[in-house]
């Protein structure tokens, strides 16, 4: 159901872009996306169709969000590893 | 659990190649043509399920094989089925230790209305593919069917070497290291991208080619340090690796950081979701060392023209025999044996 | 845009940790979570990510698959139609997925002709290079069906028709959580189909049944942060919808795609393989459509299929709860017997990554230890090898 792909738009003509996904190059159909496509921009594809124009400031949201959710999941153990910390200091 | 009826007719999945295929031969041919090894000790027969048969002479063997070619389309990026017949059936020589071809036969079928043209592009290929791989073809045989009784054209190439020293497909011990020739899925992935008219602008182009000179490389480096070799062809890596996990007897870890792969494949097999691992190689062999010779073994191949991609890129293992595993770099997975021809998919 | 870096692999061992750590905290075991994307699970298997969760985080594969759920009469419907000569065109998942009497790869060894594409635009471009009538045998989920949606509206020659077999994921996710054994705390929701439908589609649900659901995408990193984030969700009691796929999916999803989708299509209930009834999990053409519709094109009749094979097997089949996790391939008395990967009988044992199918292959659900790469000298890296 959902091999989508991202790939980066080389070309484009009416309602088909030439999409390069790792150096692989293919046709695809931009009948389906909700905003407009340029030269440069990266789209998920599906099937052949483009459902998705990628926003490359999103990408980096991505990471960060990410980057946070590993943030605040390592504070909850900082207590912990205070803890421990002392035991090992203790025990030298 | 109750035995499962062999099947009432024989389908296109028993021609692809995997675990269908394998269960045909076993329950058809084996019992047909099986030998017993304990009474025919000079004999390599059908029952080794090896890439060919042996027959003793003196203190030499005398390696046969054969191969019938089917293809679809005739002509590909990167060879044509011609190329294939030859290079196929040097390359199952080479598997054996066999490198030095003694002659081929070339035994075609056409379909009635075959264009002549095309007929001598294949038949200059294959001359071609003769000469790099320093064979001659010596007989041959030629058929016409009506039109519709066959498709195109049908080759079947059988080849005769001889090798003082025999290489099979079982000698694999725990600790060996696997060493592929060259880059993984060009074949494939090249003629499924043809065949189902993906529509792709890329550089896929088969790998096609005779490798018995590369192989005679390896072979000389580290004589007795080889204890298995295979060609990954229908099926692919994970294919040839359950094959030579299970009759060894040891377990086979892949190194997915490792595998050499181009570019291109790799984006195409993106795209539409078929795994390297589990597609045909025409041009490739993965010879088991012991550990101590595999880095002389590499470097040999290195120094060939045709193997310059070849890496290490597993190792056997004594636990989990039989098994193929990858370690993706994330976890360890198993990785399937392929079923019939891969199909590009969408989920 | 570089995906590697959701491939990164120190990311995901950290990922890994938050996600064992927050497993623990949850305070019993296991934690039962369900996604509902054959493609997650693809992802899963083919980064090896089930090593890196946690033995007490149950990701339970459930009826995300396609192929799985398409159930017998729409299979057998489209074998019928290539028995009788008509020409299909379809996605390679479903060419062996079989139906009472065979699969359509089985028809064309009869000579039926099925051409497999990668879109459904090559099966449009098929029927103009020709006269030749070309039914194209329309599978997958939302994501998929857009896409022949919007070949509909383009305009396709006279001679293409579609056999709609497209399936709508929502409903599905009603089903499994109001099924009366069921454990699954948390859905992991299928990244590339809320692009279509927005995240937005999940409130309700969520509010009526109280489980967290946490769209994530496709990459290691992105599977691995879900369901960090879902297993959080649990702990905390909090039902929510959480976007852990946010540079493609938003609230409203994407409306262009979907005012298509629902233009072409409307959703009726249906059987899904194994799961019985799915309300509004099916897909049909409105009547605008008749005229491209294979099902009032042509009359397709199946009955003939029946008299080749026992039916009764498959009334055996607990594919459905397999599916929905509330029971495991050992349960089943076909299993291993008359169902196997050779000759499946249901989904799970069709698909790839099909729970019959993965625990028939390795007598189980392998678990391969963590210790085994650190065991094992390494094989390769780069060109020296070590000794």
């Amino acid at each position: 159901m959902c091999l989508g792909v991202p790939g980066l738009v080389t070309d484009i003509d009416d309602l088909v872009a030439v999409v390069d996904f790792w150096g692989v190059k293919r046709r695809v159909r931009l009948d389906l996306v909700d905003e407009p496509v340029s030269v440069g921009d990266y789209v998920l594809n599906h099937v052949g169709f483009a459902i998705r124009r990628i926003p490359p400031e999103d990408l980096q949201t991505t990471l960060e969000m990410y980057e946070q959710l590993l943030h605040e999941a390592n504070r909850s153990d900082l207590m912990s590893a205070d803890v421990r910390g002392e035991i090992e200091a203790g025990s030298k | 659990m109750p035995a499962v009826a062999a099947e009432e007719r024989v389908l296109l999945k028993h021609g692809a190649g995997g675990r269908a295929m394998r269960r045909l031969i076993e329950e058809s041919f084996l019992r047909a043509f099986a030998t017993d090894p304990e009474r025919s000790p000079d004999v390599l027969g059908v029952s080794a399920m090896d890439d060919g048969g042996a027959v003793r002479i003196g203190n030499r063997w005398l390696v046969m094989t054969t191969d019938s070619h089917v293809i679809q389309p005739l002509f590909f990026p990167g060879g044509d089925i011609g190329r294939l017949a030859i290079a196929g059936t040097v390359n199952d020589l080479a598997m054996m230790g066999a490198t030095e071809v003694l002659g081929l036969t070339c035994g075609v079928v056409l379909e009635d209305g075959f264009p002549r043209a095309d007929l001598e592009r294949i038949l200059a290929s294959m001359r071609q593919a003769c000469r790099e791989a320093s064979a001659i073809v010596i007989a041959g045989d030629t058929k016409v069917m009506g039109k519709g009784e066959v498709d195109g054209l049908v080759v079947n190439t059988t080849g005769v070497a001889l090798t003082s020293r025999l290489v099979r497909d079982a000698g694999l011990l725990p600790g060996d290291r696997i060493i592929v020739t060259g880059t993984i899925g060009d074949h494939g992935m090249a003629v499924m991208a043809l065949r189902h008219g993906l529509d792709l602008e890329a550089d896929l182009r088969s790998d096609v080619a005779p490798i018995n000179g590369l192989i005679r490389e390896a072979l000389s480096a580290a004589p007795s340090a080889i204890g298995a070799m295979k060609d990954p062809t229908r099926g692919g890596v994970a294919t040839a690796f359950h094959e030579m996990a299970a009759k060894s007897g040891v377990g086979i870890l892949i190194d997915g950081a490792a595998l050499p792969v181009r570019e291109s494949v790799r984006g195409v097999s993106e795209l539409v979701g078929i795994d390297p691992l589990l597609v045909a190689n025409e041009g490739k062999a993965l010879i088991g060392v012991r550990a101590a010779a595999a880095q002389q073994v590499l470097d040999a191949l290195h120094r060939h023209p045709l193997g310059a991609d070849a890496a290490v890129i597993a190792v056997c293992t004594e636990d989990h025999a039989g098994m193929v595993m990858l370690d993706t770099g994330f976890g360890c997975r198993l990785v399937a044996e392929p079923e019939g021809d891969l199909l590009p998919r969408i989920c | 845009m570089n995906v590697l870096e959701f491939r990164d692999r120190d990311r995901a061992a950290a990922l890994g940790r938050a996600l064992a750590r927050a497993t623990g905290q949850v305070g019993r075991a296991p934690v039962s979570v369900m996604h509902v994307c054959g493609s997650h699970e693809q992802a899963i298997a083919k980064f090896g990510l089930r090593a890196s969760f946690p033995r007490d985080l149950n990701v339970i594969m459930g009826p995300g698959c396609p192929v799985c759920i398409t159930d017998l009469p729409e299979i057998d419907e489209a074998v019928a139609l290539a028995l009788t000569g008509v020409r299909i065109a379809t996605y390679g998942d479903m060419v062996r997925v079989p139906g009472t009497a065979g699969s359509l790869a089985d028809a064309q060894a009869q000579g039926a002709r099925i051409e497999t594409v990668y879109s459904v635009a090559q099966a449009v471009d098929l029927a103009r290079a020709t006269t030749e009538e070309i039914v194209f045998f329309a599978t997958g989920f939302e994501t998929t069906a857009v896409a022949t949606a919007a070949v509909i509206l383009a305009g396709p020659p006279r001679n293409f028709s579609v056999l709609s077999a497209h399936k709508y994921i929502p409903p599905v996710m009603e089903i499994v959580a109001e099924m009366p054994d069921t454990r699954v705390e948390g859905f992991l929701a299928a990244g590339h189909a809320a692009t279509i439908t927005g995240c937005g589609i999940f409130e309700p649900f969520v509010a009526r049944h109280g489980l967290p659901v946490v769209v994530a995408g496709f990459e290691p990193l992105d599977i691995l942060a879900a369901l960090v984030r879902l297993v959080e969700l649990v702990r905390d009691r909090a039902p929510e919808v959480v976007n852990m796929f946010p540079r493609c999916v938003t609230r409203e999803g994407n409306l262009n795609a979907q005012r298509q989708l629902w233009r072409v299509f409307r959703p009726i209930g249906g059987r899904w393989r194994g799961i019985a009834h799915v309300p509004n999990g099916n897909l049909r053409l409105r009547d605008e459509w008749a005229a491209l519709d294979a099902r009032r094109r042509f009359e397709i009749d199946t009955s003939a299929l029946w008299h080749h094979a026992p039916s009764a097997l498959v009334r055996q089949c607990i594919c459905g709860n397999i599916m929905a996790g509330i029971a495991s391939p050992a349960d089943c008395r076909l299993f291993g017997a008359e169902c196997v990967p050779d000759s499946p009988v249901g989904a799970c044992m069709v698909s790839s990554e099909g729970t019959c199918r993965i625990w028939h292959q390795y007598g189980g659900i392998p678990r391969l230890d963590a210790g085994l790469t650190s065991r094992a000298p390494r094989a390769g890296g780069g060109v020296s090898c070590p000794l």
